[in-house]
């Protein structure tokens, strides 16, 4: 039997992956790679504590739904911003598009 | 230790190997292969979780959908000299230590508290009905039908958001009309 | 009207004159002098009205004609100004209203009214051929402002108005002096008068003080009054052996030996004849300097305080007589030697006010005031005549072209019948002068001063004048032999012609005063004539004094010795001079060899005061105060101030102000852009770097939150 906790070390661990690749990688897609792992820890969160701690309640399960959708539709539209921005500088780096910059 | 937990752990680490291994690595289409990897790891333990349908919906939206749609923006945002620039920001050192100092006070916070260590508790219900609830929750009026209306104006918006973001530049579409 | 109140009014219209000539008739001739000719007319209707009421009043002196009121409230009393007519004065007001006014018409001719406007004529500078005078407005203004002094004067009841007049009549001098002003002999003329004036002044300014001080008023009945003069003679003055009374006595004395020029302030009088003739004459023969002794015979009980007759006299008495005889004598010898028709007469009149001032020093009251007043109308008339002649000979002098200095007696001669009415009232003039027996005015007042001096045992001074009247009697000669006797010695005098009737009117009014005004004054006892008419001279002017002063007895010796003189000196200078030619020179200077040089240079008094006075005040001035003090201390001390706030204003600026005050405002600027540029960095732009920052500061806040306060 495995206890919440190990679910929660892990969904921990998967996140805080994912953070690093969104602080440190150059690449905006790799960016969005990172942010994606993040997301998916965020659900096995959910689900685990769905299970664990309320599992009549359906609502986990929904919000994991939910969570899917928005997660899908933010990796849309961030790929289509750097598509955009792509076609504009010809650079995909993170770094190199600071034009909010001073 | 029993079976099932040696299971849980062939698998997390699976999944966070594959998950450092998308974080790190220089090559970004491998890159998107062990994302794919790392979500089909957070499927089995999603199927590990009781939350069979989740586990497929993980599968055909993530992996099918997502994963590859990363895949086609790599493709069409490459150029020459991608794979020999260094991969990592200047301040990485930075991220590192950010993303170790949260995974250490997590850490230690769920450690600490007790009722975490529980197991988990035998499924109410029939399972096989899980699916069909789960429907239901979302499409009924005295249930989660508004967010789930909402989630889905949220994705209409995101698709025409996107397609309107990454339509080609007004010259290049004149071109294209008159073409 | 009641007669106070035409003692007010009689000094006013000669002021309204003043005033409304300066300010609206200064264009118009006409306008201008017959305004001053009206004015003075009233006055002297005004003042012969007052005459002849005073003459009606039993014991006038002590039942005056007073009005005062109260003028400046000073504290705890006030001063009070007001007339009085006493004897005295309502005398003094007959002879300066019939002079004046004698004067004023006279002015219309002798500036040549009825005449165009020479177009070579300079304002500031007499006519040169006959026109009329350029600045003829101006003249009436003044004499009008003058008379206006000289009648408040008279009236006045109290000292502070007597010296305002006084001082009035100083400025018109000043200002008619250097009439014109574009000569330079008449602006140091003009210079020279008002200075040495004003030392006599200064000392009567002293006196007027310390009088004030001794007795808190300077109302002339409550000074003159037997109680006041008595303590003022009992008291000590500061100097040892004068008493307060005699003190203030000398003082006063001082402005009469200025105004009235006695010895030794006596230099600017004959430098006076620069002014025009009519001046000479109303300022410098009837009027102004008859002030000084009017002054001396008002303060005669002050001055004679603690003596009476009989007595030797006090030490202010002794001083006045000194001086007077001195100065009779003094002025007589120089007169003999000038050869300016003018600076005979200013020397004559210098000579005869000595006569005046001798008189009072000798105790001889109505003596004094009997020759003032026939001294003014003689000596005025003597003047005009002499202005008569000069204008006859200059127009002589035009007609021929023959450039001859007018004034001249040398270049005259044989002007009796040229110029008739002139010739007979100016011998009716010198003869007054001279003393001519019985019949003139002159006699009779000389002689009474001569014996009183003999009476009263003064044999120095009888001496000093009976030697200054055979002096007298014979520069007088000399100047009417040189002018009017004998021929012609130019082509100018040869062409001279009579004046106009403006001018030779006056001189026959003033002709018959100086030949009449003697016979009221005869001694009771005098042979044969005295008693013929009473002596109301006497009776009239002693009535002024508190005792009626006591009147000589006949003596021969005096009478005797004066009428050898007059008609000893007449005899000797005619036959002197009538023989003179043209070219030749005066028949006075081989006799008296090296004495007449210095005799003719006035003793070179002139020189000594240059020398001594004028030369050092002048260093003093210029060099002293002006560059020393005035440029150098002050004005150093002003460029030195200056140079230091500029300093200091330049040191504020660059050192505080512009880097503290300034630096602190800019500083807010400054250092807002400069925090800016300094937090710059941060905005890197990129969006990784933001994310890890907030990170960052999300778990310190959090960790506080549940590590350190939970």
């Amino acid at each position: 039997m495995i206890p919440l906790s190990w679910y929660l070390v892990f969904a921990a661990a998967l996140f805080c992956i994912g953070l690093y690749g969104a602080l440190a990688r150059r690449n905006s897609v790799a960016i969005i790679m990172g942010i994606e792992l993040m997301l998916n820890a965020v659900n096995i969160n959910l689900v685990a504590f769905w299970r664990y701690l309320s599992p009549a309640f359906i609502a986990g399960q929904a919000f994991a739904i939910i969570v899917f959708a928005v997660a899908a539709s933010e990796a849309a539209v961030g790929l289509a911003l750097i598509i955009s921005i792509y076609r504009r500088r010809s650079t995909v780096v993170a770094e190199d598009i600071d034009m909010l910059r001073w | 230790m029993s079976a099932l937990q040696w299971v849980f752990l062939l698998i997390a680490a699976t999944t966070l190997v594959a998950a450092i291994m998308v974080v790190v690595g220089p090559n970004l289409v491998h890159a998107a292969m062990w994302l794919i990897l790392a979500l089909a790891g957070v499927a089995v333990f999603f199927v590990l979780l009781d939350a069979g349908f989740l586990a497929v919906v993980q599968v055909a939206v993530y992996i099918g959908a997502i994963a590859i749609l990363i895949i086609f923006a790599i493709m069409l945002t490459r150029h020459l000299t991608a794979d020999t620039e260094p991969q990592v920001t200047r301040s990485w050192w930075l991220a590192a230590l950010a993303s170790m100092v949260l995974f250490g006070g997590l850490l230690t916070m769920l450690t600490q508290i007790p009722t975490l260590t529980v197991g988990a508790p035998p499924l109410p219900g029939n399972p096989e009905n899980n699916v069909r609830d789960l429907g239901q929750a979302l499409v009924s009026l005295d249930q989660y039908v508004l967010p789930f209306e909402t989630a889905s104006v949220l994705l209409l918006a995101a698709l025409i958001g996107s397609i309107v973001i990454a339509l080609p530049p007004k010259a290049a579409r004149a071109d294209e009309a008159e073409s | 009207m009641q007669p106070e109140i035409m003692t007010w009014l009689t000094p006013l219209p000669p002021i309204l004159s003043f005033f409304l000539i300066v300010l609206f008739a200064r264009r118009s001739n006409r306008l201008s002098h017959t305004i001053a000719v009206g004015a003075m007319l009233i006055s002297w209707g005004l003042a012969m009205a007052v005459f002849f009421q005073a003459l009606a009043v039993e014991h006038l002196g002590e039942h005056p004609f007073t009005s005062s009121i109260a003028w400046l409230p000073t504290g705890m009393t006030t001063l009070h100004i007001g007339v009085l007519i006493d004897p005295l004065s309502a005398l003094s007001l007959f002879f300066v209203a019939w002079t004046c006014l004698a004067i004023f018409v006279y002015s219309v001719g002798y500036h040549n009214f009825g005449h165009a406007r020479d177009k070579e004529d300079v304002p500031g500078l007499p006519p040169k051929a006959g026109g009329i005078e350029p600045m003829y407005a101006r003249f009436f203004a003044f004499i009008s402002l003058f008379a206006f002094g000289m009648l408040t004067l008279v009236v006045s009841d109290n000292l502070l108005t007597l010296f305002i007049g006084w001082e009035i009549m100083g400025l018109c001098s000043y200002l008619l002096i250097g009439f014109w002003y574009a000569k330079e002999s008449a602006r140091k003329a003009m210079v020279k008068a008002f200075i040495t004036t004003r030392v006599g002044d200064v000392f009567m300014l002293l006196g007027l003080a310390y009088l004030y001080t001794s007795t808190g008023t300077l109302s002339y009945r409550a000074i003159l009054s037997e109680p006041v003069l008595e303590r003022l003679a009992g008291t000590p003055s500061l100097i040892a052996g004068l008493s307060t009374a005699g003190m203030i006595g000398l003082l006063l004395f001082f402005g009469t030996v200025g105004k009235s020029a006695q010895w030794p302030l006596h230099v600017w009088l004959p430098d006076a004849m620069e002014g025009p003739t009519p001046v000479s004459a109303m300022i410098h023969a009837a009027t102004m300097v008859s002030a000084g002794v009017y002054m001396i015979l008002r303060f005669f009980p002050l001055i004679t305080a603690g003596w009476h007759e009989g007595q030797a006299l006090n030490p202010t008495m002794w001083v006045i007589a000194a001086v007077g005889a001195f100065t009779a004598l003094f002025a007589a010898t120089i007169a003999l030697t000038q050869n300016d028709i003018k600076r005979v007469l200013a020397y004559s009149t210098i000579s005869q006010l000595g006569y005046m001032v001798a008189a009072v020093g000798i105790g001889a009251f109505v003596a004094a005031a009997f020759h003032l007043v026939t001294h003014a109308f003689f000596k005025a008339l003597l003047f005009l005549g002499s202005g008569s002649v000069i204008h006859g000979v200059e127009h002589g002098a035009h007609a021929t072209h023959d450039h001859v200095d007018a004034n001249d007696m040398m270049i005259m001669g044989g002007l009796r019948r040229k110029m008739p009415i002139t010739f007979w009232t100016f011998v009716a003039g010198g003869l007054a002068l001279s003393g001519f027996p019985l019949v003139t005015a002159g006699f009779w007042s000389k002689d009474e001063i001569l014996g009183h001096a003999y009476q009263t045992g003064q044999a120095w001074v009888f001496g000093a004048l009976v030697l200054a009247a055979l002096l007298t009697a014979f520069y007088t000669a000399r100047q009417i032999t040189l002018t009017f006797l004998g021929e012609p010695r130019s082509k100018a005098a040869d062409h001279a012609s009579e004046s106009v009737p403006t001018m030779t009117i006056p001189l026959i009014v003033l002709a018959v005063f100086a030949v009449g005004a003697g016979w009221l004054g005869i001694a009771e006892d005098f042979p044969v004539l005295g008693g013929l008419l009473p002596n109301w001279f006497h009776a009239f002017v002693g009535g002024t004094l508190l005792e009626e002063p006591l009147g000589t007895h006949f003596n021969a010796v005096p009478v005797l010795t004066s009428i050898a003189v007059a008609l000893g000196g007449l005899l000797v200078g005619w036959l002197v001079y009538r023989k003179m030619t043209h070219g030749a020179s005066d028949p006075l200077v081989k006799p008296l060899g090296p004495l007449y040089t210095i005799v003719q240079h006035k003793y070179y008094f002139d020189e000594l005061y240059t020398f001594a006075v004028v030369r050092p005040a002048y260093w003093f001035a210029e060099t002293f105060t002006y560059r020393w003090l005035d440029r150098g201390v002050i004005d150093g001390i002003l460029h030195s101030v200056g140079r230091f706030t500029l300093r200091l204003g330049s040191f504020l600026r660059n050192a505080i102000d512009l880097p503290i005050i300034n630096g602190s405002g800019d500083m807010v600027g400054e250092g807002v852009k400069r925090s800016g540029r300094g937090l710059r960095w941060i905005q890197t732009g990129r969006v990784q770097f933001y994310l890890v920052v907030g990170l960052l500061f999300a778990g310190i806040v959090l960790s506080y939150t549940l590590a350190v306060r939970p």
